[in-house]
Formats: C-alpha cells, structure tokens, sequence
C-alpha cells in the first residue's frame, strides 16, 4: 500500500545567488527588499571538535577574541559601530562551525561587510584582550553551567558516554586550565590555520542588490590573501557495540534526569537522515507525540521530555557524528530505568506497529511551520543558507527543505527507529545530591 | 600587521513603512487588530485577554489558580481532549500556548496561512468551553510542582523573586511564582470558575500577524469567536508603588561560584513625555554591548559575561531592572563599579557621541524588531495593553531624536540613582557578606 506523503507543503521561493573570490571565500546572497533590513552572517569551518588536545574550550575562546580588534578597529569598537548602526550582532560557537553575524538597518550592509573583512585580515591578538577574555569566559562557564542546575546537561557530559576520541567528547566550553594555559601564539596559529578566506562562506539576506554587494565583498574582502585549507577533518569514530551507562551528579539540581543517546547516520546523506529528525518529533513534539502521550500524560511520570539530533539542539547544522538525543526530566520517586523501560517500549511499538501517513504528514506540517518562522527572519534565512552552503554546496536548500521533509515516509522513520536499539546507545544518568530546595 | 583603513560611510536609509493596522471591535466587545505581512506563509496570533490578580491574602491562591489555569487551557474542551487538540493543532501545522501574569491571559501561536480557521474555530471553543478535566488538572498540577522547585533552584529565580516581593511589598506585582502549596490547593472547579469570572471579550485584543487578507481573517475570527460572550468580572491592579530604594538584600546561596547582582527601580511608562530619555539611558548605562556597565565590569575587568540593563511596562507601573552574575571572589569590586556607574548616570553628563550612538541603536532596532511576522504581532499586542499602536511607533523616532544630554541627565537623577534602587544580592553569604557591607547596608534572609 503506498503510503509516501503528498508533497502538500509550503513552498519557498527565496532568491539564492552565489560568488566566489579569487582568495576561496565564498559568498552566498538572498536578496528581499520587502524591510530595509539586512542580516550579514560569516561562517568559518571550525569549531569545538578541531581543538588541540590540552585547549578545550579553546574555539569558542578564540571566537570572544574576534571580538577584541583589528588594523582598522579597536577593542569593543566592532560593538560600538554596529549597534551605533542601529543593528544587533553576536557570534557563537559550534561543534564543527562559528559563526559571527549582524542584523542591520540596510544602509549599513557595506558597513557590516568592512567590519567583517576588517577582522578576516587582520584581527589584533593581545595579551590584556585575552586574559581580560579568558576572565569573561570562565563567567560564562560559571553562569551557563556551574552555578546553574542542570548546566551542561546533556550537551557538555553524554559525549564522553557516547564517543571515544578526544575530539568528540571533550568539553568544548573547556577547562579552566586549559583556558588560562592559552597563548597568544596559540590564537595566531588557530587564526592562520582555521580563519582563512577559503575556509569561511559570507551569508548576505535582506534589503540588497546583489550587484552591489558583490562589488563590496570584492572591494573589502578582495585583497586578503589566499591561504591553503585543508578539506574538514573526519571526526568519524566506531559505533557503539554495547550499552554505555554513566551518572552525573549535580548539587543544584532537585530533581533527577536521564538522557539517551544514539549514533545516526551521516548527515551528508540528507535523505538518509531526515527520518531521524522527523522522528524525534513523532516520539517527542506535543501531547500528541509518542513519548509525551506515554510519559507526560499516561504514565505521569516525566516532567519533561525532549528529543532532538545534534549534541547543540541542530539537527542540520553537524557533520558525522550527530547523535540522536532524547532527555527526560522525571519525579525523583521514579526511576531512571523505569523511565528508559518506557521509552524503549514505545519505540519498539512503532517499530513492530508502524505509524500512519497521517502521523508523519501531522508531524512534519509543524516542523514545516516551525522552519518558516525561523526563516522569515532576515537573520534566519542567512543563518540556514550559510550553513547548507558550507557543509552541503547548497544554498538553495533553504528552499528545499520544507519538501524534503513532507517526502519522508512512514517506513523510512519506521526503519530509523529500529537502530534505536538497547544495545548500541548511551545513558546517562542526572543525579541530584544535595538539592537546592 | 595590515594598517587602518577608513570605514565606509553609513548610506541613506530607506523609511520603515509603518504597519497598515485593521483595527474592528467585534459585537461581543473583542477588539481584532490584523496586518497582512505575507513574507513566509504563516499567520501569527496573540490574545490578550484582561486578568488582573487581586491583592492582599486573595493573591497567593489567584497566582496558583492562574499559573494552573494557563497549562490546562489545552486540556480539552467540551468536544475534544487533550491529545486530540494536539492532534489537530499539528495537522494544521499550528502551535498554541496559554500564559498569565499579574496583568494578563495570554495566548500565543502561530499557524500555516491554510490553517486559521481551524486555529480560530480551536481558540472560540477553548474560551467557550475549556473543559478542565480533572485528571489533565491533577497531573499538570505534580508537574507544576516539580517545575517550581526546579525553577527556584536557579539563582535568577530566587533573585527575581525577591526583587519582586521587595520591591512591591503588597501589590500584586509582587507574587512572581505560586508556592507549591498554593498549587497543591487548586481543583478543577476553581479554575472553572476563574475561568467563567475572567475569561471574556471586552477588553481583550486578538492580533493577527502574517500571509491574510485583514479583512477576510477579522471576518473569520467574528464568526469563530461569536459563541464568546462571557462577561467579565471586572479587578484593576492598583498603581504599582512609586518605588524608593530600600536596603540591600543578600540571599544565602551557599557554595554559590557566583552572586547574582540584580537592581530594580520605577521607570517611565511608554506614553510619559521622559519616556524617550529614560530609554537612552538605559542604553548608555547597561541596555545593550557598547555600554558603560558592560564595558567596564566585562570588558575592562572580567568580573561577569552578561551584565544588562532592561525596562519593561507592566501596565501598572513601569520598571527598570539591572542585573548581572560576578564570580564570587570579586562581589564587591563589582558591587562597586556598579554603584559607580549608576551614581554617574545621575550625577555627569553624557557625551553627545554616546548620546547619538544609543539614539541611532534605539530607532535602528525598532526596525529590526518590526521586520518579522512574529515580531511585529508581539510589539502590536504588548502596545494594545495600554492602549498605544501605530501612533506612536510613528511618534516614538522623533522623541528619540530630540533627546538631549540634559535630558539624559535628567533622565539619570531619577531613575538610576543608586538611591532609587533596590538591590538584591544570591550568593554565598559566608564568602561575600563581609566585603558588600563595606559598601551597603546589608540584610541578610
């Protein structure tokens, strides 16, 4: 019986030009004069898996330093002429990217791309600006992880569960050893190795003539020089052969959670993948989700419940190895196994019992929707096309994607949730000790 | 090294085009705003619907009853449960969710374009006909307990917490969160009945965002929500206090890696002829990166990664927070810097450059928060509570632009004064306590 989903999804029709400068640098521009706004984004190809072993925490170091000057900018002044601009602007760290952006009133597009070009050539590394860094950083890791529940958890403590290289289950906000054993003559080198030209694609979407915005990226980015770049490390490592269990302790946490992690298949292959992601919303988006239903609203034993791929919550923007994920904050009477027991039965459930056309088209329709208001955003669209243009080529699956999706069939999610298996994946337990209550 | 080069010149800017806002009050006393924005095809929505929280000992049960009301709204209906509303909100590739504070019901979701009748038919039914069911009620309700204990395990809730109640002493304003007590008291019968006093259409506004005809969808939602007529029962949240500081509080967080710093003031509403200058001081003082709070306690010392100032408009009073999260070892130096800062505000001009850069960060936001579907729905809904819109997103660049540093001044003296603010300390008292009291006074809870 066919059962392939209509392909009834919402189209997109977003403009998608291209260029390449003679220096590798890649250019990528959705040109949309409905707001004068603009949103200018620069990925380069580098993130928390290709640190040095004894620099954890190092690449997102390093992107706080960008921040810090170059020849034509002094330290905070990247800040000041943006948000002097009437724009907004950050940067952060992934586990195979960083990225760096501005969202701006339009007629700062050429302002955007200076600044941008300004610290691709020359940014400026000194002593103060990276203990002063080092400093802010370690606040960082304190807020968003130390003196918070639950810091980290999953993201900084089931890698070392579920991987075994050192470049897979490192801590990637890092140490604080290793942050302040950091040297300058570190910095440079990741600069000059990881923050070249051809190793970084520049996202333009918004209020621009694509002509002249080309003319700019030329004029400023133009003349920095060429340096070679070698083609992204494999960070591929064997699957897991058995069961891998852990436990953290956390002293702030109340409350105990557990979290699952499985090994997909490479994310290059898109076709392949997409089930995946369709599946960690059939099991976990909504009330009428798969684990909800049994977890939240029939079993009362969850608190919360997620599922996603991708060790940061992005399903499309890691290269192999992206994990699948699923998190379960649960009453402290109930027990980690009993919540596991749980979700292994319902996944053996749809894998002996399938699931209807209707249950994936239902479940793709919000995912579809969910994607279009990420996109409607100046900064979505360049976000999602710098992204699909690095580690894919193509740009243009911004457009795509919504009838990527809406083509993913009941077997095939059926056929991922079958290697969700006891056997292959890993658990980690969060164990609160000492509680905050 | 490469040398300076000369940073290209800002171009013209083109005018944002202000919103075509269809603004009808339905027979029943609902007010719809709708704006086509086609953009991607998606409609937005936002109700807000009036439901103030009464004072005094009625308040703490109001709170839990209201926080409880919010998460079983979706609970089912007179027609559908709980799953099938879950069901049907995703087959429309639609998401609806309810909040409430001090002020409001809110309801805010979105949907694709095809899918509003179906989200407007779910909405009259769930304003009609919530259902409440008392399992949903029972089980959401453990759940809201293990939430608030995780809630209060973070050192910005305990913070928050204590600001609030510190700073609005009996006024509603200051119940923040329901004790898990008051939550545990709840049945399903009390959130029927706030349910059928609260939940009406007169007074309430339903905006509407994204790919319609106003016309055509203002017409669909007078027809989905023509079964609504419950009148309210009218509560008005009184004045909130005209806040003086009062003396600094720390709560004991003990072994805490870091204290929570956090400050909050009264600050002028939207509609107050000083609305504009307060705005931009608050930019030069803490409100975005180039200020001088974040350039002096992160960027020159490293004591914290976020600090931040924000002023936000509760309708009954509007308010300026403050806050930032500085290791333990350096609380006071901190303390310091900040008292330093704000103590500046109030008491030295700023200069003209800093002045224009924060007016220009002002005006070129407004822009960017406006380009969105889902930004423009949430800015209309927010200026509908107090009775402003497109008038004064209009009139509100021109107060920015004539802001003078006297202005500021002004501006600064009576809202960031140190002496205006009531401060609130989450660390670790046996580390921190000694070295904050050499610059305030301190209680200790």
């Amino acid at each position: 019986m066919p059962t392939r989903a209509p392909a009834r999804t919402s189209h997109l029709s977003y403009v998608v030009e291209r260029a390449q400068l003679a220096n590798g640098l890649r250019l990528v521009m959705l040109p949309d004069r409905t707001s004068p706004v603009v949103a200018v984004a620069v990925y380069y190809d580098v993130g928390m898996r290709s640190e040095p072993e004894g620099r954890t925490g190092f690449a997102h170091l390093f992107e706080h330093l960008m921040f810090q000057g170059s020849a034509s900018l002094g330290k905070t002044e990247h800040f000041t002429h943006v948000q002097g601009s009437g724009g907004v602007l950050n940067g952060s760290t992934h586990v195979d990217y960083t990225n760096y952006y501005e969202v701006l009133p339009s007629n700062a597009t050429e302002l955007a791309l200076f600044l941008e070009a300004d610290r691709m050539r020359s940014v400026v590394l000194t002593q103060d600006n990276l203990d002063n860094q080092v400093a802010v950083v370690q606040n960082e890791i304190r807020v968003n992880v130390q003196n918070r529940p639950y810091g980290g958890f999953p993201w900084l403590q089931i890698p070392p569960v579920l991987f075994s290289s050192f470049a897979n289950t490192h801590d990637g906000y890092g140490s604080f050893v290793d942050l302040e054993a950091v040297t300058l003559a570190d910095a440079q080198s990741f600069f000059d190795r990881y923050y070249a030209p051809g190793n970084a694609v520049v996202a333009v979407a918004g209020d621009i003539d694509p002509a002249q915005v080309l003319a700019w990226v030329e004029q400023h980015f133009g003349d920095i020089p060429s340096r070679t770049v070698e083609p992204p490390p494999s960070f591929a490592e064997p699957r897991l052969t058995e069961q891998k269990r852990a436990v953290v302790e956390d002293k702030l946490a109340p409350a105990p959670a557990v979290a699952i992690a499985w090994r997909t298949t490479d994310p290059a292959d898109l076709v392949g993948f997409l089930p995946y992601v369709v599946l960690a919303e059939v099991l976990t988006d909504g009330d009428a989700s798969r684990l909800q239903d049994r977890l939240l609203l029939r079993d009362r034993t969850a608190t919360s419940i997620g599922g996603y791929l991708g060790i940061m919550g992005d399903p499309l923007d890691a290269r192999e190895p992206t994990p699948f994920l699923i998190e379960v904050h649960h009453a402290p009477d109930v027990s980690a196994d009993s919540v596991i027991t749980a979700v292994d039965e319902e996944i053996d459930r749809l894998v002996a019992d399938g699931l209807t056309a209707q249950e994936v088209q239902r479940t793709v329709a919000r995912m579809v929707a969910r994607y279009l208001r990420e996109v409607d955003p100046v900064l979505g669209r360049a976000t999602h096309a710098a992204v699909f243009e690095q580690q894919r080529g193509r740009a243009e699956l911004l457009n795509e994607l919504p009838d990527l999706l809406a083509s993913v069939t009941p077997e095939q999610v059926v056929a991922a949730a079958a290697t969700l298996r006891r056997d292959n994946r890993a658990v980690l337990e969060l164990r609160p000790v000492g509680g905050a209550s | 090294m490469s040398t300076a080069r000369t940073l290209p010149p800002l171009a013209k800017q083109r005018v944002t085009r202000l919103p075509t806002v269809s603004d009808t009050l339905l027979d029943n006393g609902l007010r719809v705003l709708a704006v086509r924005r086609p953009g991607v095809p998606l409609v937005e929505l936002r109700l807000r619907v009036p439901f103030a929280a009464p004072s005094g000992k009625n308040g703490m049960p109001h709170v839990a009853r209201a926080t409880l009301l919010a998460d079983t709204l979706l609970s089912g209906t007179d027609r559908r449960d709980a799953t099938q509303i879950a069901v049907d909100l995703q087959t429309i590739g639609g998401q609806l969710s309810a909040s409430t504070d001090a002020d409001r019901l809110g309801l805010g979701g979105s949907v694709l374009s095809a899918g509003l009748p179906g989200l407007l038919a779910l909405l009259g039914e769930l304003l009609t006909s919530a259902a409440y069911p008392k399992r949903e009620v029972e089980g959401e309700r453990d759940r809201l307990v293990q939430e608030l204990a995780i809630n209060r395990s973070s050192a910005g809730v305990v913070a928050r917490e204590a600001l609030m109640a510190r700073m609005y002493g009996d006024h509603p304003y200051a119940l923040d969160l329901p004790t898990a007590e008051a939550v545990e008291g709840v049945r399903p019968k009390h959130l029927r009945a706030l349910h059928e006093a609260r939940i009406a259409p007169a007074g309430s506004v339903l905006t509407l965002v994204g790919d319609i005809s106003p016309a055509r969808a203002t017409a669909q939602v007078a027809k989905a929500l023509a079964g609504w007529t419950a009148r309210r029962t009218s509560v008005v949240t009184p004045p909130a206090p005209t806040q003086v500081g009062r003396t600094a509080l720390l709560v004991d967080r003990p072994g805490s890696v870091q204290t929570t710093l956090r400050f909050g003031g009264a600050a002028p509403s939207r509609e107050d002829p000083g609305f504009a200058a307060a705005v931009l001081a608050n930019l030069v003082f803490g409100g975005y990166f180039s200020s001088r709070w974040v350039a002096n306690i992160r960027e020159d010392k490293g004591y914290t990664y976020s600090p931040h100032s924000g002023i936000d408009h509760p309708p009954a009073g509007s308010r300026l927070s403050a806050g930032a999260d500085v290791a333990t070892a350096v609380t006071a130096p901190a303390l310091l810097e900040t008292l330093y800062e704000l103590g500046r505000m109030a008491t030295v001009p700023v200069d003209q450059a800093e002045l224009d850069m924060a007016r220009r960060y002002a005006i070129g936001t407004l822009a960017l928060g406006t380009a969105s579907q889902a930004g423009l729905a949430g800015l209309l809904s927010q200026l509908s509570a107090v009775g402003l819109g497109v008038p004064w997103l209009r009139d509100y660049p021109k107060a920015l632009g004539a802001v003078t540093v006297d202005d500021v001044l002004a501006a600064g003296a009576r809202w960031f004064s140190p002496s205006v603010l009531t401060p609130v300390f989450v660390g670790d008292t046996a580390v921190v306590a000694d070295s904050l009291r050499t610059l305030v006074e301190l209680e200790i809870a």
